[in-house]
């Protein structure tokens, strides 16, 4: 044999042999440091929306996947993804679907620009929080939705849009209770509730009386007419009716309510008010409160 | 570094001062509102609890809420009168807080009701800390923090030095400047209670450069038997925040995130100081403060003493204000904020009132935001050598977790400096206001989940 080929040979040999050593290790390593995982959990990840909102209360998607794998959590604990494929991951898992009533996001205010004062004007940046760092935003009513659209903006969903008198409208078909609107609101107006609790107080004013009125023609003055015609489903806390949530609702107290803070949130009509309730006619803000 | 034999600290910026408009005028007596708002929290930390009722009558000085708890101070009634309402009042934030509505009687005098003394030379430093929280001293330069809470020392923990903040950095108030210059033997006496309560070695008065005459007075005052001593420092903002001041005076650097307790020094403001001394010998409590009201828009400028809960409304009215005022600041101009309305009360926290007219701040519209031009600027302005340019950029997108992780956000004690410099002005400390409000909100919010779970 030539010396070349003879070359060749002991470097194929050598390497050959390097190469079996090497896929030795290589197959002990995977064997005795393998870590298992449920197969399933990616195959339920992967039907998950993925948007990883935290709305289900896990960090995001793949930890709800490991926890419906574990059975610590049910498949409708996802409320962003369809009834389809809450159904498939039930049915691949082999586990009930659960039940979960769906939750919206609620704001607990109705004083658009028409109807609620401003004591100040604002000027800055375009935010409710950098508004409300400074003395409280503009708003005369202390507790105020104050418009600028910070839920409008962290709302990932497209659910949240502000409307002509600068108060945010939830979509409840888009909503998905996440809740990111719930911490971006500086004032805390919006709270997650059930989608099928529809009797609701737009109004988050803790001041009694009529001079609420001077700042906000639709506050609650806490006259407390609603707690008295349905005191089951109403009790009357810090000057505002507090619905109990766990109850089935009734339209009985809006009825009465003079200001129609009080109010049911119809599907179809919206915001609907009682019969007692003055009508709100005007369109255009209203101006400045006298310093 | 400033001039010779004054000391400051690194970065920072310098503000027309404005102090020589009300700088030489004597602290006087302001007349008593004919309704005076006490919000019942003043301070950091939890609201205090009222002991008095509806309709019940109060002696000037008299307790009228009690601390509820560590994290908290007394109240005290800021007049002789009656006690009209207890429930919702306006605060300084604009939001709606428990307070009392008090209406002092007609020709209600300014005696002042006196409790029982607390000796310095007899008490104990139990004593003297509890007597401090029963006179609801807060920190009076403007952080309105419970004085008590910043002088109990942990186990473990040494003061060895206390510093007294005579700095007064903020344009256009001169309110310590003429505690200094009026009210030497209350600080010397402030003093004394502080060093016994610490067990601290020595103490230094940290003075601005351009209160020269303050220092003067000071120095030829000295008592003998004290360990004091007075320093000259560089005129330059923010040369008053704790951490730059420790570090100009004693070389030393309070960590990120942490107190000026870890570096053995505890530092107060000089009025809160003559607060003590003025108020602890005879066993009352805070009814008045001294508040500089200024600015171009006001017509009788001046450093007044003020009863807490004097309404902003009688304050400007009784001082006099130009028909062009277009904003109206609780502070200076630098760390106040502008208030929405003028029904908010004087409280502890209130160094000064400043209100500008339209000529300073131009017409009531958003300035325009140009592009960061990466000049540096803002680097350069940081006392607390962050990066606020990075910070801004990261604070437009919203990534305020990133900015508190990576990039030290909690650290920033809002003085303002970067967006005083910034030549494309950027709102970056109003942005970083914000983003601190965001990441305590998104904290909060994930505690509340991770107890659900």
């Amino acid at each position: 044999m030539s010396p070349t080929i003879l070359l060749s040979l002991t470097a194929v040999a050598t390497l050959g042999a390097l190469s079996l050593v090497l896929a030795a290790l290589l197959v002990g390593a995977n064997r005795r440091l393998q870590v298992y995982e449920d197969p399933r959990i990616d195959v339920v990840d992967d039907l998950l929306p993925g948007a990883n909102c935290g709305a289900c209360g896990f960090p995001g998607c793949r930890s709800f996947a490991e926890a419906v794998v574990k059975g610590e959590a049910q498949p409708a604990g996802c409320t962003v993804g369809t009834d389809a494929a809450r159904a498939a991951i039930a049915e691949f898992l082999g586990v009930e679907v659960g039940a979960q009533v769906r939750r919206v996001a609620r704001l607990a205010c109705a004083g658009g620009r028409n109807v609620a004062r401003m004591k100040a004007r604002g000027v800055g940046l375009d935010s409710c929080a950098a508004a409300a760092l400074v003395g409280g935003g503009g708003k005369a009513c202390a507790w105020g939705c104050l418009g600028l659209g910070d839920c409008d903006v962290a709302c990932d969903f497209d659910a949240i849009s502000m409307n002509v008198h600068g108060l945010p409208v939830v979509d409840e078909d888009l909503c998905t209770g996440c809740g990111d609107c719930v911490v971006a609101c500086p004032k805390d107006l919006f709270s997650l509730q059930r989608i099928d609790r529809r009797l609701w107080v737009a109004c988050a004013s803790r001041e009694a009386g009529d001079e609420v009125l001077e700042d906000c023609e639709v506050a609650c003055t806490a006259c407390g007419r609603c707690a008295a015609d349905a005191p089951d489903l109403i009790t009357m806390q810090d000057n505002l009716p507090v619905i109990d949530m766990s109850r089935e609702p009734s339209r009985v107290p809006i009825e009465r309510c003079p200001t129609g803070a009080i109010v049911w949130l119809d599907p179809d009509r919206g915001l609907v008010k009682g019969s007692a309730a003055h009508r709100v006619i005007r369109r255009g803000p209203l101006p400045l409160s006298p310093t | 570094m400033g001039h010779r034999g004054q000391r400051s600290f690194r970065h920072g910026i310098h503000p027309p001062e404005h102090k020589d408009e009300t700088k030489g005028l004597a602290i006087r007596q302001f007349p008593f509102a004919p309704v005076l708002v006490v919000p019942l929290s003043q301070h950091i930390g939890k609201p205090a609890v009222p002991v008095v009722r509806e309709g019940q009558e109060v002696v000037r000085g008299q307790r009228i809420a009690r601390a509820d708890g560590f994290m908290s101070v007394s109240m005290h009634a800021p007049a002789s009168g009656r006690v009209r309402r207890i429930g919702l009042v306006p605060g300084a934030r604009g939001q709606m807080v428990p307070g009392i509505y008090i209406e002092p009687f007609p020709g209600s005098t300014q005696e002042v009701m006196e409790g029982r003394p607390c000796r310095v030379d007899e008490a104990e430093p139990a004593e003297i800390l509890a007597a401090i929280q029963d006179a609801g001293i807060v920190g009076l330069g403007g952080a309105a923090f419970p004085t008590h809470v910043k002088l109990s020392v942990p186990e473990g923990k040494r003061i060895d030095t206390v510093v007294i903040n005579g700095v007064e950095c903020e344009p256009w108030l001169t309110t310590d400047h003429r505690v200094m210059l009026e009210q030497h033997d209350d600080i010397f006496m402030g003093l004394r209670y502080l060093l016994r309560l610490t067990g601290a070695e020595r103490a230094i008065i940290g003075v601005e450069a351009n209160k020269l005459d303050a220092v003067e007075h000071l120095r030829a005052r000295l008592p003998g038997d004290l360990p004091v001593s007075v320093e000259v420092l560089a005129v330059k903002y923010p040369q008053g925040a704790e951490k730059m001041l420790i570090t100009a005076l004693l070389g030393r650097e309070v960590p990120s995130g942490g107190l000026p307790l870890d570096v053995g020094v505890v530092v107060i403001n000089v009025a809160t100081t003559a607060e003590i001394g003025r108020l602890l010998p005879h066993g009352a409590g805070i009814q008045e403060r001294v508040i500089t009201i200024t600015g171009p828009a006001i017509r009788d400028r001046g450093n007044y003493r003020i009863p807490i809960g004097t309404p902003l409304r009688f304050l400007l009215d009784t001082v006099g204000l130009r028909p062009d005022v277009s904003r109206v600041f609780l502070g200076g101009p630098m760390m106040g904020t502008a208030v929405a309305s003028l029904d908010v009360p004087i409280t502890k926290g209130t160094s000064g009132v400043t209100a500008f007219t339209v000529a300073e701040t131009g017409p009531i519209t958003s300035a325009p935001e140009y592009p960061c031009i990466r000049c540096g600027y803002c680097l350069d302005a940081c006392p607390l050598f962050l990066n606020p340019a990075e910070l801004g950029l990261l604070a437009r997108n919203g990534a305020y977790e990133r900015m508190a992780e990576e990039r030290h956000l909690m650290d920033c004690f809002e003085c303002g400096s970067c967006t005083y410099v910034c030549p494309a002005h950027i709102p970056l400390v109003q942005r970083f206001r914000v983003a601190k409000l965001a990441v305590r909100r998104i904290a909060a919010d994930r505690k509340a989940r991770g107890g659900e779970a």
